[in-house]
């Protein structure tokens, strides 16, 4: 019996502590959101199930998990079905390189970024396949506007990340945050600010997140590429978009803010913190900021973050290069 | 090349496969509405998209159709008041002062004086509720969740003010042919002089959070550009001719009530896009403000409804008559034709809306479909006043 | 160029300031008011349905007077108000009647004033207050209460003597509650 390797039961251990920390994260984050959301608005948000409306988010799972599952006439039932699964799986995958402490890593691989980058493109397979599934004229432009976006959003995204990976000299998230110190000048945003902010910016676009929430603009689309999902369909869109929020949120503290790093408090903690703050942005940005265009939002791409980020590359391949001289 | 040879294949109902006759090669034909966020009740607007570009877009109208027309002739004058309030729910008062006007004006009915300075101020503190909610309602299409909170917020005190005289909080059914139903009272008064201050030090918070945001700017500058011939094809009044450049306002043009003693300005912007739209209805807030203030100072004691007022049996001596008031959203107009009958023979109510919407067709056309949203939102529209 | 750079510093930072707005009202105190759990404050002058006012002396006897003048000036036709028939007289009155009759005396209308039943269907109603002001003896009211609520069309069909009544019984008990115990079977 002990022929299961100790990797396997790591990972197998991790991916059971992730799907539940998944679950739990959207709950948390659903709460959050709304409570953050009616505070700005100058309302309690939900206050009623649970002390300051916690249990609300459970009581809406459950009502979500109990509607009746609904598939337009005409749509694709596999690819239709499809597409919530494939939207939620990948998550799960995401948060298995993340470091939360030192050691405290699912899948400790040297390549955890590439997983990380690779597998998050594949939530926008799920939104085209969704919008395009559901026989909707709406979800079917949401579908294609989220195309057009992550694909463009994922490469300053990536060129960012790369100008990190740069300077710590490897792709293991775990590496980037020890070759970090304890204290914020320590951290990578002090060295790379623009990456930071190119990274922060194309996250909010990758993510769909408002100002960047064009896929699903209700005003123009309904709720574009979700708009014929009901029940758990959309919940697990939904649960998707949240997990995908805290992996983005992770990996820029991993990668700019010191992962772990911090004075007097324990590890973890630390990490937490720091994604929180950073949800806490995105929210704050959501309920804040009118959306943008869809034209817009591929200018500020092409023509903002693309050409910033290249040229923030080539200065730090530059620099690392002269410091390896040095 | 029409797109369906044979009628059969065509789906959706009458307006829809109309519409879809004329349709090009490989483009989609999109309904928004009646049932969407972004047409404010039940607007709707098929139109036809390459990509994302509207090449055509036709607005359907009566789905809120409420007979308030041929109601007005089954009722008697008086009776029909409550009607107007139901018009345009936004700007209830507004119509309210339309319709009393028309009929003061057809029975030669003279209104005390305190009456006229009480119908200004409600009026346009009403105006300022109007241009909150449009304000709000707009942001949501832009796609910000959080200025209508704030607008709403600042909309309510504006509705406790208005309570008090009314007793009802949207659809005011206040104005009496010869006066108002009641007289402003002390406490309301002080409400409304402690509300200009405060509103006064909200305007910039909007500007702040909103008006300045960069991304609000990019979304609503040059966008909707409506040329001031457009304007006049269409019959645009209020803020949607005055965005254009066009100084239109029948408070000036055609004073009325005691609006020749106060002093305002008309704002105009010359940039005739969604952003001049907007910007004329935040100067108009600061206006009504204005016009408000002087009014409480120059309001005298007296009655506010005439003496003999008339009853609900009073009837329209035979005649026609013509009063128009500048709503939240351009000129409303009552005509009103008697015949000497117990009941008005014929009342035709001018809708500012309508003929604001009417040039969405021509102004959407080629524009980005977010781009035809925040056209049709900075148009204003309520939909009952266009159905009516 | 240089322009340019700075107007897109000011862009960015229309977007900060944004975030500060949020943040004041972020921390400030709410606005609205946990409703079921706290009563608004600010609906005292607000309408409501209609009522009977009482009589001075009888506060469960309406000051109304059957004119029916409401019932005609209201523009939803919600009101109707049902007149009492003549007391069937007792045999004295009878003779009394009789005699005066001989006398040549005009016999005194005995029929009580006020309303058998003032048939009131709250959902037609706007709310205008015609009815109030056409009233001769201001025997009409508003309620003032915003808290009417049913489970049908029925519930809002009341007759106003009824309501009266009722509330005159548990007068300075609880006035809102009065509605409800006063609807009509109808
Ligand atoms: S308030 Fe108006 S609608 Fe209601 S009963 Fe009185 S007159 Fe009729
Ligand atoms: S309530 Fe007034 S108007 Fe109506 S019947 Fe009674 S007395 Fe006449």
């Amino acid at each position: 019996m002990n022929a299961i390797p100790a990797e396997l039961l790591r990972i197998l251990i991790g991916l059971v502590a992730v799907a539940a920390s998944v679950g739990l994260i959207g709950l948390v984050m659903v709460w959050v959101e709304r409570k953050v959301a009616g505070h700005i608005q100058r309302r309690p948000g939900p206050f009623e199930v649970g002390p300051s409306g916690v249990l609300q988010p459970l009581c809406d799972a459950l009502k979500l998990v109990g509607k009746q599952l609904f598939m337009p006439s005409g749509a694709d039932p596999i690819l239709f079905w499809l597409a919530p699964v494939l939207a939620f799986l990948p998550v799960l995958l995401l948060f298995l390189p993340l470091p939360v402490g030192d050691g405290l890593q699912a899948l400790n691989i040297n390549l955890g970024l590439l997983l990380i980058l690779a597998f998050s493109g594949l939530a926008v397979l799920s939104v085209l396949l969704g919008g395009w599934a559901s026989n909707n004229k709406y979800g079917l432009l949401g579908a294609a506007r989220a195309v057009a976006q992550s694909v463009a959003y994922e490469i300053p995204l990536l060129l960012s990340v790369l100008a990190v990976a740069f300077v710590a000299g490897s792709l293991d998230l775990a590496e980037v945050v020890k070759g970090q110190g304890t204290w914020p000048w320590n951290w990578n945003v002090m060295t790379q600010p623009l990456a930071f902010l190119i990274y922060f910016v194309s996250a909010l676009g990758e993510t769909n997140r408002a100002p960047f929430d064009l896929p699903e603009a209700e005003s123009e689309l309904t709720a574009g590429f979700h708009t014929e999902y009901s029940g758990m369909g959309f919940g697990l869109f939904f649960l998707a978009e949240y997990a995908n929020m805290v992996v983005v949120c992770s990996v820029a503290t991993a990668l700019f803010l010191g992962g772990w790093h911090g004075p007097v408090l324990p590890g973890p903690v630390w990490f937490v913190l720091k994604v929180s703050a950073l949800m806490l942005l995105m929210v704050f940005a959501r309920w804040t900021y009118p959306r943008v265009r869809f034209d817009q939002l591929l200018v500020i791409n092409w023509k903002w973050l693309l050409p910033l980020a290249v040229a923030n590359l080539l200065l730090t391949a530059f620099f690392v290069k002269l410091a390896q001289f040095a | 090349m029409t797109r369906y040879q044979n009628m059969e294949q065509l789906t959706g109902d009458f307006y829809t496969q109309n519409f879809a006759k004329t349709a090009r090669e490989g483009s989609l034909i999109l309904n928004l509405g009646p049932q969407h966020p972004s047409t404010h009740g039940v607007l709707r607007v098929i139109v036809e998209l390459d990509g994302e570009y509207v090449m055509r877009a036709e607005p359907i109208l009566g789905y809120l159709h409420r007979m308030h027309e041929k109601m007005a002739e089954v009722k008697t004058a008086a009776q029909f008041i409550p009607n107007m309030g139901r018009v345009d729910y936004g700007h209830a008062m507004g119509w309210n002062w339309a319709f009393v006007g028309a009929a003061e004006k057809a029975g030669g009915i003279e209104v005390p004086e305190r009456a006229e300075y009480v119908r200004v101020i409600t009026c346009e503190l009403n105006r300022i509720a109007s241009h909150l909610l449009w304000w709000g309602a707009y942001l949501l299409d832009l796609g910000a969740f959080t200025p209508i909170m704030y607008a709403f917020d600042d909309r309510e005190k504006i509705l406790d003010i208005l309570q008090i005289p009314t007793g009802s909080r949207l659809t005011y059914s206040y104005f009496r042919i010869g006066g108002v139903a009641q007289d402003l009272d002390a406490d309301c008064i002080r409400r409304i002089r402690e509300f200009i201050p405060w509103f006064r030090s909200r305007l910039p918070m909007y500007k702040d959070l909103v008006s300045d945001n960069i991304i609000l700017r990019k979304r609503i500058e040059e966008i909707g550009v409506i040329e001031q011939d457009v304007c006049r094809r269409y019959g645009a009044t209020g803020p949607v001719a005055r965005g254009s450049g066009i100084n239109y306002d029948v408070r000036r043009a055609a004073p009325y009530s005691v609006y020749p003693k106060l002093d305002f300005e008309i704002p105009t912007s010359d940039l005739k896009c969604a952003r001049g739209r907007y910007d004329v209805r935040m100067a108009e807030m600061e206006q009504c403000l204005r016009i408000v203030e002087q009014c409480l100072d120059m309001m005298p004691e007296g009655e506010v409804l005439v003496k003999g007022a008339p009853k609900p049996s009073w009837k329209v001596p035979k005649g026609e008559a013509y009063f128009a008031v500048e709503g939240a959203r351009g000129k409303i107009g009552a005509y009103v034709v008697s015949d000497g009958g117990k009941n008005i023979y014929r009342t035709k109510l001018r809708a500012p809306g309508f003929c604001n919407l009417s040039l969405f067709a021509e102004v959407s056309r080629g524009t980005i479909l977010a781009d035809a949203v925040a056209i049709l939102g900075s148009l204003d529209l309520i939909i009952p006043e266009i159905d009516r | 160029m240089i322009k340019e750079a700075l107007n897109t510093m000011s862009d960015l930072w229309s977007l900060m300031v944004g975030l500060r707005v949020t943040k004041k009202y972020f921390l400030d105190p709410q606005v609205t008011v946990r409703y079921p759990w706290k009563a608004v404050s600010n609906i005292d002058s607000y309408k409501g349905h209609l009522m009977l006012v009482g009589g001075k002396k009888d506060k469960g006897l309406a000051k109304c007077i059957s004119c029916g003048m409401c019932a005609m000036a209201c523009p939803s036709n919600c009101l109707t108000v049902v007149k009492r028939k003549a007391p069937k007289p007792t045999p004295e009155e009878e003779q009394a009647l009789a005699e005066a009759k001989a006398k040549g005396e005009k016999p005194k209308d005995k029929t009580p004033k006020d309303p058998e039943k003032f048939l009131y269907d709250f959902t037609l109603c706007s709310l205008c207050g015609t009815c109030m002001e056409n009233c001769p003896v201001g025997a009409l009211d508003f309620t003032g209460s915003p808290y009417l609520a049913g489970y049908s069309r029925e519930d809002f069909h009341f007759d106003l003597v009824q309501v009266l009544k009722n509330q005159a019984a548990i007068e300075g008990v609880d006035e809102s509650a009065a509605p409800e115990a006063g609807q009509s079977e109808a």
